[in-house]
């Protein structure tokens, strides 16, 4: 009969117009900023520069400068100069560091390429979303100051990707120092003929 | 009234227009609908030329979203390129990445995990019920259904586009294929939350149905509007549900029997008649076996490492050579064709899209039906303007 169809479709509407009022689980609406979802850890939009040290973000930066996101970057939108001195890092390797790293997040399309390809785990991808700025260039062009954020920080968004990136920092940070050690004990030690041989250390 | 040159117009060989200046009928008005009009989907244009309000003459204009995106690739990385993929269709970002960096594995000879080909499949199947659902519910606010079946069709996305986020970090710009594999493994958490949605999925379905497949006035819209002939489908290229709406069977799926596909049981839907309707149909239908797909690949995803070991992000340069990948999309057959000269960035990036080559038969479809017609014609045919203007 002519109009049964409309009528099933008019019960389904109904059904869920009375099911929006009644079932807690159809009470989607999140009441922001009141209230926030929590956001997936996985969730990225932009970068940052993880420093290890919250006290000392600028001398502690895991970046070296190598402009390797730079160069990837889809957008182009990460801009490094090098340093002209050295500095130590984390394994007390003398490294230039970046003394101008800029984000034009303008431009970024949060895409997480600069994260997957720096070798040294120094930018990952940060949750804050809430970043309007009256000024294009001043509001949001970020530079190293701003995008520098402590170590407990990343362990704060991405727990689970923060712990296997120390785990692996730790392991080559050990690695480093029984390489130094070894050496240092070959260089102490005196000499017999014929000079004992050193096996590298596994990595 | 100022009319634009219909004699020109009218001189150009196709169906009979009647002379333009009638004494007894009055004129053909040549109506310019868009490019920011509500119902072409985006920032597509149509010159129509109506006869009263019969479609005479319809001529797609577009280009309004163009980003160069093609020259982009042949200047940015491989890798680089794959974020710029997420943009073409942007409500299928899986499959166009998988797309590509299946034409990049060809190029340059990559194998791929097994685990990763089934977390492709449940993918790749989890994009086309978000897509299918979409079309559904954006082919019935074109057809003046306003808002009812579009926001059940975006409740049931936002679903989808959770679990996207929870695994990609981004909700439509995935980035998530890599060549070799996938960027992230899911843990048994999200598999799990994957099999209830696919569980789930059959209920809204029927839900959805009840609302829309039996309604009177869809089908006195959809029905024998807009018939596609197989000749002309296969003729003009067109591909993907449509081409199986006109009673093709071609599915890329089976055909080239990529990925995981020959390892499950799917059947392809077919249409009778090409019209509207029947291309609405297809897209229930084959959401149906996308549940079924989504089970299969849940229930047999093997163990294994996620990425091929000797798969290399950084500094990636395929040996010289050519290569063409394809899929099936939602949207029909999404290629890549790349060619290396064996540098870091390919010599040419050519994308076929699928939105692109379906919408050249517009005009084919809508000659002689009502203005309002081309509209639910357009909302049909499923297009996406960052994927045709590219």
């Amino acid at each position: 009969m002519l109009g049964i169809g409309l009528l099933q479709g008019l019960a389904v509407t109904a059904r869920n117009l009375i099911g929006s009022f009644h079932d807690p689980k159809r009470f989607v609406t999140t009441q922001y900023p009141e209230e926030r979802t929590k956001l997936p850890e996985a969730y990225r939009n932009f970068p940052f520069l993880v420093a290890e040290n919250a006290t000392d973000p600028m001398g502690t930066l895991r970046c070296v400068a190598c402009q390797i996101c730079e160069k990837e970057c889809p957008p182009q939108c990460i801009y490094i100069e090098k340093s002209k001195d050295k500095k130590p890092d984390a394994n007390g390797k003398m490294q230039i560091y970046p003394a101008i790293f800029a984000i034009d997040t303008a431009v970024c399309m949060s895409c997480q390429i600069c994260v997957e390809v720096c070798p040294f785990d120094a930018i990952k991808m940060d949750q804050v979303f809430e970043f309007a700025a009256t000024d294009r260039f001043n509001g949001l062009v970020l530079d190293r100051v701003q995008l520098a954020k402590p170590n407990s920080y990343f362990h704060g968004i991405h727990p689970t990707e923060a712990a296997e990136v120390d785990g692996r920092l730790a392991a080559a940070r050990k690695a480093a120092e029984e390489k130094a050690r070894l050496a240092a004990a070959a260089k102490a030690a005196p000499k017999p003929p014929p000079a004992p041989k050193v096996d590298p250390p596994a990595e | 009234m100022n009319v634009p040159d219909l004699q020109a117009l009218a001189s150009v060989p196709g169906p009979a227009i009647r002379a333009v200046h009638d004494e007894f009928h009055g004129d053909l008005l040549e109506v310019s609908m868009g490019p920011h009009h509500p119902s072409t989907h985006g920032v597509f244009r149509m010159i129509v030329t109506l006869d009263g309000e019969t479609v005479v003459k319809l001529k797609p204009v577009f280009g309004y979203l163009h980003r160069n995106h093609e020259k982009i690739g042949e200047n940015t990385s491989y890798l680089a390129s794959m974020p710029y993929t997420d943009r073409l269709d942007y409500f299928c970002s899986m499959t166009n990445n998988w797309a590509y960096a299946l034409a990049v594995e060809k190029l340059a000879g990559q194998a791929v995990p097994d685990r990763a080909e089934y977390v492709r499949v449940i993918l790749a199947e989890l994009t086309r019920l978000l897509n299918h659902t979409c079309l559904a519910g954006f082919l019935l606010q074109d057809g003046g259904a306003s808002g009812t079946p579009l926001m059940y069709a975006f409740r049931e996305r936002e679903k989808i586009l959770d679990l996207f986020e929870s695994l990609s970090g981004s909700r439509m710009m995935c980035n998530f294929q890599r060549f070799g594999g996938c960027r992230v493994d899911p843990d048994p958490a999200w598999l799990a939350a994957a099999r209830t949605l696919a569980d789930g999925y059959g209920r809204f379905l029927d839900e959805f149905e009840r609302l829309l497949t039996g309604n009177e006035i869809l089908m006195a819209r959809t029905q024998g509007i807009g018939r596609l002939s197989p000749a002309l489908a296969v003729g003009a290229g067109v591909t993907g549900p449509i081409l199986r709406a006109s009673g093709v069977d071609y599915d890329l799926r089976k055909v080239d029997g990529y990925g995981a596909y020959p390892r499950l049981k799917f059947r392809v839907p077919l249409g009778d008649h090409g019209d509207t309707y029947d291309r609405y149909m297809i897209r229930v239908l084959e959401m149906r076996e996308s549940i079924s797909l989504l089970q299969q690949a849940l229930a047999d995803l093997p163990a294994g490492p996620i990425m091929d070991p000797k798969a290399k992000l950084r500094g990636f340069r395929p040996k010289a050579g050519e290569a063409y990948g394809r899929i099936e999309g939602p949207k029909g057959e999404i290629g890549f064709y790349l060619i290396s000269e064996g540098g870091p960035n390919p010599y040419r990036y050519r994308v076929r899209p699928p939105s692109l080559i379906n919408l050249t038969i517009l005009e084919d479809l809508c000659l002689g039906h009502s203005i309002a017609d081309a509209v639910v014609i357009l909302g049909s045919i499923d297009i996406v303007l960052g994927e045709v203007d590219r």
